[in-house]
């Protein structure tokens, strides 16, 4: 569903991504994990479009599209969906009027029915309650106010609400207390646990894992995958750490 | 009508940023027409102004000049849009008695070389006035918007509480907005805050808003006009105030 073959991308002529190369099959869900500096926010941005991020080799390709080739709200409307380690604050746009322009913007580029507002509210609310979200939240500006927590929920919400083929989320769990990572967690299995949907995710920590557990883990690190295995790779980094692990690979 | 009128040029510290060329060949009649509205003491007037495209003959120079006193506790609401075609130019004059509100909510908006501006002067004469100022500016093309804000509080007007707020948006490169701010002061218990910034549309918001489907001309649009809903949200009319965001989107939709 998504494949990334050697890629290399820079900001400001400096080199982040060295040939990374990763298949992310339907139905599957996929971790990457690294440390500081390794390059997965790059990569989540560079998945997004996110301006001054340049790809100097190498393809990906998602759901038959040549991804670059796609400004950043085609890919949204192609089905991708970027979950935001800081997600914007947008004073003066409600987040009602800015999620309903968003699905109904990709709606219509599908040749979809836009939905009415009625139609949208209730979606929202079916939606915020999955994420243990105060519906009076989604009537305030985007994401101003809002605490890490709830704007890490309110990205989930958004998520639910645009129902997107395949999610890159970078970092959603940091900034959650436990049990709203459980909450994060189940959100995330709810909205993208399918056999025609696909998941990125980028983390630090193993723990968002216990909830939403991978069928690969990947470590990044200077640009590139360096290890690959499944969920247990995940524990056994916890325990040991990056170098342990990553020194083994080297070996 | 009279054939002893000077007309201004930018030596003339109201005038400074607009274009006089547009007011060269100008009815003296027109130009010299100034408004002359009182608020009786107590009351609340509210009015809002709009000089957009079609509305002066042949869309040509458009100045509003108003003149407001506005009485012992009484209330003046003003709303102002400048979107015209060619040189749009509100002119304000406030003159407020004792415990008298003005508000004014000011947007100028537009492209092409055209200038648009908005002048104020708000002159606390009593003691316990108020005044309430926020004016957007949002050019592209080549098109200036202009804002020059006079705050006047003379020696027994204590315990005045003044502000004024601008920003002005710059969509593209080549237009420009100054603003103006003027506080003459001369009592020593009074409140009056100002604050002048301009900028560009925020890379990050927008990035954001096409991560989640909408193409950059949805985004700018609701970037814009969250941006200008300032000016208006004093504005307790619905109706109103979405005839006058209609206006300023109107300019956004047709002429960028």
């Amino acid at each position: 569903m998504l494949t990334i073959t050697d890629l290399h991308a820079e900001i400001d002529g400096k080199p982040i991504l060295n040939g990374l190369s990763l298949t992310v099959r339907a139905g599957e869900v996929h971790a990457i994990m690294g440390p500081n500096g390794a390059g997965k926010s790059t990569l989540a941005y560079v998945l997004g479009g996110r301006p001054g991020y340049e790809v100097t080799q190498g393809r990906v390709a998602f759901a038959g599209q040549n991804l670059l080739d796609l400004e950043p709200h085609e890919r949204a409307a192609a089905g991708l969906f970027l979950g935001f380690q800081y997600p914007v604050e947008i004073p003066g746009v409600s987040n009602v009027q800015f999620l309903r322009e968003a699905l109904n913007a990709q709606r219509r580029s599908r040749g979809e029915e836009p939905l009415s507002g009625g139609e949208f509210l209730r979606l929202a609310r079916e939606k915020a309650a999955l994420l243990n979200l105060d519906m009076e939240m989604l009537k305030r500006h985007v994401n101003v106010g809002f605490s890490g927590g709830e704007k890490k929920r309110a990205e989930m919400v958004q998520m639910g609400i645009l129902d997107p083929r395949f999610a890159i989320l970078d970092e959603t769990d940091s900034g959650l207390d436990i049990d709203a990572l459980r909450v994060v967690g189940d959100g995330i299995n709810a909205i993208m646990r399918a056999p025609d949907k696909g998941v990125l995710l980028i983390t630090h920590y193993q723990r968002l894992l216990d909830y939403v557990r991978p069928d690969y883990v990947h470590i990044l690190s200077g640009g590139r995958i360096v290890k690959t295995g499944a969920a247990d790779l995940a524990v056994r980094l916890e325990a040991e750490g990056y170098d342990g692990v990553m020194a083994e690979a080297a070996a | 009508m009279t054939e002893s009128v000077i007309l201004p040029t930018r030596r003339d510290e109201a005038w400074r940023y607009s274009d006089t060329d547009a007011i060269a060949g100008i009815d003296l009649g027109r130009f010299e027409h100034w408004e002359d509205v009182d608020v009786p003491a107590g009351e609340t007037l509210r009015r809002c102004v709009i000089i957009a495209d079609a509305d002066g003959p042949n869309d040509a120079t458009e100045l509003r000049r108003l003149r407001v006193r506005v009485g012992d506790g009484a209330r003046c609401e003003l709303f102002v849009v400048v979107s015209s075609g060619r040189l749009g130019r509100v002119e304000v004059v406030a003159l407020l008695g004792d415990g008298a509100h003005l508000e004014l909510g000011g947007v100028t908006i537009g492209g092409r070389d055209t200038t648009r501006e908005i002048v104020s002067r708000v002159a606390h004469e009593k003691p316990n006035g108020t005044s309430n100022q926020v004016v957007r500016a949002v050019h592209w093309g080549r098109g200036t918007g202009n804002f020059l804000g006079r705050i006047d509080v003379v020696s027994g007007a204590q315990k005045t509480d003044a502000a004024q707020s601008f920003r002005g948006l710059i969509l593209e490169r080549g237009a420009s907005v100054n603003a103006v701010p003027q506080l003459e002061i001369f009592a020593d218990d009074v409140k009056c805050a100002h604050g002048a910034t301009v900028g560009q549309l925020d890379e990050q918001a927008r990035f954001y808003m096409a991560a989640r489907g909408l193409p950059p001309e949805v985004a700018r649009r609701l970037l814009v006009q969250a941006f200008v809903a300032d000016a208006f949200v004093a504005l307790d009319n619905e109706n109103e105030r979405e005839r006058l965001m209609r206006v300023v989107l109107d300019k956004l939709d047709r002429h960028l």
